[in-house]
Order: C-alpha cells, then structure tokens, then sequence
C-alpha cells in the first residue's frame, strides 16, 4: 500500500521508524517545525532548528530512499512572547528557498490568546508575502472548536489567502465540516488517545466524502504511532472501502495539495 | 458496511470502552476529596451521548469545549485539561 506521512517530527524518532515507514509503503515524509516539548531560549534556537529540518534531516531520510520535505515556523506553543516571535519570523525568510521547504507550518492557536492571534496574522501575512502553503495546526481538546473558528477568521480576513492552499489539520468531529465548508483542506490526526482513532476518521470520510481530507499520523516524542495511517488504511479495506479508495485518501490527495508547491516532487 | 457488519466490527471494542467507562466512573465516585470541573463535563458529556442522535461525537466533543468566542487575555500556560474551566477559571 502506497501512502503519503504529511504530517510527522521525524527529528523525535528514531531510524527504526523511518525503517518500518518505508517498508509499510511510505513514497515521502513531510515535517512541519513544532516545540521541541521547552521553549527555546534564542532566536539561534530555531536557526538550528531550521538547519536541522532543512539540511540534517532530509540526508537522515534519504539513507533509507524516503524523500523528506519540512514546512517551518514558529510553533503557537512559543508564540505569546510577540516581540521574540518576531525575531524569528524575520530570519524565516532566509531558509524559505531551500529546495525541501513546502511552506508555512504548523502555525495557530494553542490557548487561544491575543497573543498567540497576532503571531498567527504574521505568519499568514509572511505566507501571503512569499506565495508559500500554510499548514494550520488547531488546538488540542477543549480549546479546539474555539481556536478553529478564530483561526478561520483570521484566514478569510486576508484577501491574499486561496483556501485551497491551506490544509486545517487535527479536525475532528466539530471542527471538519466550518474547514471543508469554508474551502479549505482538512486533515485528520490519528492518535491513540487524542485526535481521531482510524474507526473516526473513517466515519469522517463515510460523512464528508474524500474531498480535500488527508491523514496523517504527527509522530513525535509523545504518544503517537507512526505507522498509524497505513493501518488506517488496512482498516478502511476491513470496512469494505475498494483500494482506490484507500490509495485516494493516503496517497492522491496528499500529493494533490502538496504538488502546489513546486518543490514537491516524488520519482 | 450493513449495522451487523458494524456490530461484527466494533461490538466488543465498544462493549469494553464502555466497561472501562463504568469502572472510571465508580473509581472517581469512591475516591475521597471533592471532584472538579471535568468530573461536571465528564456528566454533561454523558448526557450528550445519552440524548444524541446520528452525531454523538460531535456533541461529546461540544460538551467539553469552549463555548466562547473571544481570545483569552493571555495564554494561561501551555497544556490542555481535555474540558473547559468555565469563565474565569485558569487551567494550564
């Protein structure tokens, strides 16, 4: 089974990982920045970040034939300090053009706060300057249906902003239907204990259709599965979907929103 | 899928979920000290899925999020609870 990983933190796996992707059938990795678990003390922080997602991790992959692109930025978990937010927007600018950068991402809200809103503004601004995607994280549990609705409005509110360059991720059940209804791409994240199971997310694809859905695992240094969306695909088999459907959801669609950047290439 | 290839399925996945459910439950009720605000969504939750029809998920979920449509003055820390406080109620 072919499928596409949009969404992981390769940087907190281990090589085994990338092992059993490969061989479960992943084409190519996509890896949006996000808080390292600590805030980072400095603005040359993130530049090593942004060197390790752009330079490191791609050689990382490549040793086990996976292709791995990055989407940067300042994760909304680090955005309530504004004026260090700042600092670091101003040196995104400089890695944009490296050749596995896809975007903008995972920008959003994390408590909701006016703070966190104003950095959101500036990284969709950022993304709207440089003709960048934008891949939305939405906050966890109960601050998710809240900061979905804010984060919409923030991105109706730019003129610049085309919805179908912008993928929502982390709906769930109350948040997919304002994303799709409002045009944009929604994706799904299947965790063990949060975000969606795969019997949910299946039920989201059964309701909406497959239309701009996605999934995606977000493996990180928590509880998380990194295999987790070709098993949703064996799931999706046991429940009767035809392999098209399943290749559709896990592979088309990806490479769908993604080949809008340029840089995105699979061989 | 017809409802007993659902029930084939998912029954006895759902049939523990709902078992481990219960026990919560009990465990919560004879633990000393007093409960808080998700013990109260936890009960709200529960009503939802008792009075949902064809979109109980949706209303669980509703059950525990914030109903508010402001932004908070300030971030009150970075982690979420998996409810919410209420107004003026600080969680991290």
């Amino acid at each position: 089974m072919r499928y596409l990983e949009p969404h992981a933190h390769m940087v907190s796996r281990v090589t085994d990982d990338y092992q059993d992707m490969v061989t479960a059938g992943c084409m190519a990795v996509c890896e949006p920045a996000f808080w390292a678990g600590y805030d980072r003390s400095s603005v040359a922080g993130f530049h090593d970040y942004f060197c390790q997602l752009t330079d490191y991790e791609p050689r990382r992959a490549a040793k086990f034939g996976l292709p791995h692109y990055c989407w940067l930025c300042l994760n909304p978990k680090e955005s309530e300090d504004v004026v260090f937010a700042q600092e670091v927007l101003a040196i995104l600018p400089g890695f944009l053009g490296r050749p596995n950068v896809l975007g903008i991402g995972e920008i959003g809200l994390n408590k909701n706060s006016r703070n966190e809103l104003k950095v959101l503004e500036q990284h969709v601004d950022l993304a709207a300057r440089h003709q960048q995607l934008i891949l939305v994280h939405t906050p966890h549990l109960e601050d998710k249906h809240k900061g979905t609705r804010l984060t919409l409005d923030v991105l109706r509110a730019d003129s610049r902003i085309r919805p179908e360059r912008v993928i929502i991720d982390h709906v769930e059940e109350h948040t997919v239907q304002m994303v799709l209804d409002a045009g944009f791409w929604a994706g799904m994240t299947l965790y063990p204990e949060t975000k969606c199971t795969p019997a949910r997310a299946i039920d989201i694809l059964d309701r909406y259709g497959p239309e701009r859905l996605w999934l995606n695992s977000a493996c990180d240094w928590g509880v998380s599965v990194p295999l987790i969306v070709p098993r949703t695909g064996l799931e999706m088999r046991r429940r009767g979907h035809r392999p098209e459907a399943v290749d559709r959801v896990l592979y088309q669609n990806p490479v769908e929103f993604l080949s809008q950047c340029p840089k995105f290439k699979l061989s | 899928m017809n409802r007993e290839q659902v029930l084939d399925l998912y029954f006895l996945d759902a049939r523990h979920k709902l078992i481990e459910l219960a026990a919560f439950l009990d465990r919560v009720e004879h633990a000393p000290g007093p409960a808080d605000f998700r013990l109260v969504a936890f009960q709200k939750a529960l009503d939802a899925l008792r009075r949902g029809v064809g979109d109980r998920a949706r209303e669980v979920l509703m059950a525990f999020s914030d109903p508010t449509t402001e932004p908070v003055p300030a971030a009150p820390g970075k982690g979420a609870c998996g409810a919410w406080p209420g107004a003026g109620a600080v969680a991290g």
